[in-house]
C-alpha cells in the first residue's frame, strides 16, 4: 500500500469518526459564529473600515476557532490507547501524519467556508468579488495553520494541558502565516485583485507551507516514539 | 546461529525513565515458535520491555531487532502483532470498519475477508456493523484480540493479555495462541496470571527490577508450583 493511500485511510477514518460525534466541528463552529457575532455587536465600522478590518478579524476567529480542531488531531487516539496500535502498523510517521493533517484541513476549511457567509451577512459586506483567488488564500493559510497546529498535537497529545499548550504554542509560530493570510485576504474582500506588491505576501505563504510541512514530514516519526 | 534466524534478539538494552534504569543490561535470544511468559512484579520493566520491541519506544541503549532486522522497519512492523493495555480499537468506528482500518494499514490482500474471518473466529460476526461504543466490555476485548491477530503476524507481543478479561474471552485468546503457537508463531507475553501463562509457555523470562533474572525453559517445577519460580529467585 503506497504512502498516499495509507495517508487517505487515516484521513477518512478520522473524518468518518469525526462525523459520527461531531465533537470538534460542532464546538470549532459554535465558536467561530459566536465571536463573529459578538464583534458585529461590539463595534460600529463604516464599509471601508470593515473592509480594511476583515482580514484581521476573520483570521482571528479562524485561528481560535481551528485550535478547538487541531486539539483533537491526535487527542482522538487516546481513548483505548489507539495511537500505539498506529505507531505498531507498518505506516511511515509521515504518511500518519499527513493523514490526520488532510482531516484536520478539510474540518478547518468547512469551518470557514460557513463563517464566510455569515462573515458577510453580520457586517453586510460583499466578499465574493476576488472568490477564486481568496479561496486559494484560505487553502494556503489553512494548510500552514494545519501543518503547525497537528505537529504540535502530536507533541502535546500526552499532556495534561494540552488544551492550553498547543495554542500557547502553535500562535507564536504561526505569526508569519497569519500575518500573510490578514494581508491577503483583506485585499481580496476588498474586491481588490493580487498585485505585485501583495504578491510577497503570497509568496511567504507558500514558503512557509514548504518550509514547515517539510520540516513535520522528517520530524514526526521522533516526535511520535517521544 | 545467524540474526536473522532468531525471532526477537535483544542485546545489551538499557532504558531510562529520568536517571533510574527501567531496564538493565538485557540480553535475550528468542527462537522462532517459542512462547515465553514473561514474568516479574510491578515495576520489573516487563511493559518497557515489550514496547520497545513493539517498536513504540526507543531503548536508551542497546538494541532489539526482529528476525535480523530492526523493529521500526516497516517490514518488520508487518510481522509483528501487538496486543497493549489499552483495546487499540476506535469507540466511533463499528467492529468491521476497525478490522478494515488496520486490515488496509497492514497491506492485506483482501481486508475485508481477512476482517470477516476474524469476527466469525471471535464470536463477532453478528454485530459486525455495530459500533464498538455499544459494545460490552467483553465484545471489544475480543475485537481487540482480532485486531491484533489480523494480519497472521509472525510475532506477538502480548502486554498483560489476560487481565480483565471475561470468561468467553478468555476462551478466545487462548484459543488464538493455542493455534498460533501450533503455527510456529513466536509469543511473547507478559502477565500475571501466571496459570494462564505457564499453561501455554514454552520459555520463561523473569525480570527483576530491570534485570533479567532468569530465561530458560518452562520447568514442571513451574507448572506444578505457579509460586516457585518466585520463591526460588527471590523476586
Amino acid at each position: 500500500m503506497n504512502f498516499l493511500r495509507q495517508s487517505l485511510t487515516i484521513a477518512a477514518k478520522d473524518l468518518r469518526a469525526e462525523l459520527r460525534t461531531k465533537e470538534a466541528i460542532q464546538a470549532s463552529l459554535s465558536f467561530a459564529l459566536v465571536i463573529l457575532l459578538l464583534f458585529s455587536f461590539s463595534f460600529d465600522p463604516s464599509e471601508d473600515e470593515m473592509r480594511a478590518l476583515s482580514g484581521g478579524l476573520l483570521w482571528i476567529v479562524f485561528a481560535f476557532a481551528g485550535a478547538l480542531i487541531l486539539n483533537r488531531t491526535f487527542a482522538r487516539e487516546i481513548p483505548n490507547d489507539c495511537l500505539d496500535a498506529l505507531v505498531a502498523a507498518p505506516i511511515a510517521g509521515a504518511a500518519l501524519f499527513l493523514g490526520k493533517a488532510l482531516a484536520s484541513f478539510i474540518l478547518l476549511f468547512v469551518m470557514e467556508l460557513v463563517c464566510f457567509p455569515v462573515f458577510g451577512i453580520f457586517y453586510n459586506i460583499g466578499w465574493t468579488a476576488q472568490f477564486w483567488p481568496l479561496m486559494l488564500v484560505l487553502v494556503l493559510a489553512t494548510w500552514g495553520f494545519t501543518v503547525i497546529g497537528t505537529t504540535f498535537s502530536a507533541l502535546t497529545v500526552n499532556m495534561r494541558l494540552r488544551e492550553i499548550m498547543l495554542p500557547l504554542l502553535v500562535y507564536p509560530l504561526m505569526i508569519p502565516c497569519l500575518l500573510a493570510a490578514i494581508r491577503l485576504t483583506s485585499q481580496l474582500v476588498a474586491g481588490q485583485p493580487l498585485d505585485p506588491e501583495v504578491m510577497v505576501w503570497m509568496r511567504l505563504l507558500v514558503g512557509f507551507n514548504i518550509i514547515f510541512t517539510s520540516l513535520a514530514l522528517v520530524l514526526v516519526e521522533s516526535v511520535l516514539l517521544g | 546461529m545467524t540474526d536473522a534466524a532468531i525471532a526477537v534478539a535483544a542485546s545489551a538494552v538499557w532504558k531510562f525513565h529520568g536517571d533510574y534504569p527501567a531496564l538493565r543490561d538485557i540480553e535475550l535470544s528468542i527462537l522462532p515458535g517459542q512462547c515465553v511468559a514473561l514474568l516479574g512484579r510491578n515495576g520489573a520493566g516487563k511493559t518497557t520491555l515489550l514496547r520497545i520491541m513493539a517498536g513504540l519506544s526507543s531503548a536508551g541503549r542497546g538494541t532489539i531487532r526482529i528476525f535480523g532486522n530492526p523493529v521500526r522497519e516497516r517490514e518488520t512492523r508487518r510481522r509483528v502483532g501487538v496486543l497493549g493495555h489499552g483495546i487499540s480499537i476506535y469507540d466511533e468506528l463499528s467492529a468491521i470498519e476497525n478490522l478494515r482500518l488496520f486490515g488496509r494499514l497492514y497491506g492485506l490482500a483482501n481486508p475485508d475477508r481477512s476482517a470477516n474471518e476474524w469476527l466469525e473466529r471471535t464470536g463477532l460476526d453478528r454485530a459486525r456493523n455495530g459500533l464498538v461504543r455499544e459494545f460490552s466490555r467483553g465484545m471489544r476485548q475480543r475485537l481487540a484480540v482480532a485486531r491484533a491477530f489480523l494480519h497472521e503476524p509472525d510475532v506477538l507481543l502480548l502486554d498483560e493479555p489476560f487481565t480483565a478479561l471475561d470468561d468467553r474471552a478468555i476462551a478466545v485468546l487462548q484459543d488464538v495462541l493455542r493455534r498460533a503457537r501450533e503455527q510456529g508463531r513466536t509469543i511473547v507475553m507478559s502477565t500475571h496470571q501466571l496459570r494462564e501463562a505457564l499453561d501455554l509457555a514454552s520459555h520463561v523470562a523473569l525480570l527483576n527490577r530491570g534485570k533479567l533474572g532468569y530465561f530458560g525453559e518452562r520447568t514442571p517445577e513451574m507448572l506444578a508450583d505457579t509460586g516457585w519460580l518466585y520463591r526460588h529467585y527471590d523476586v
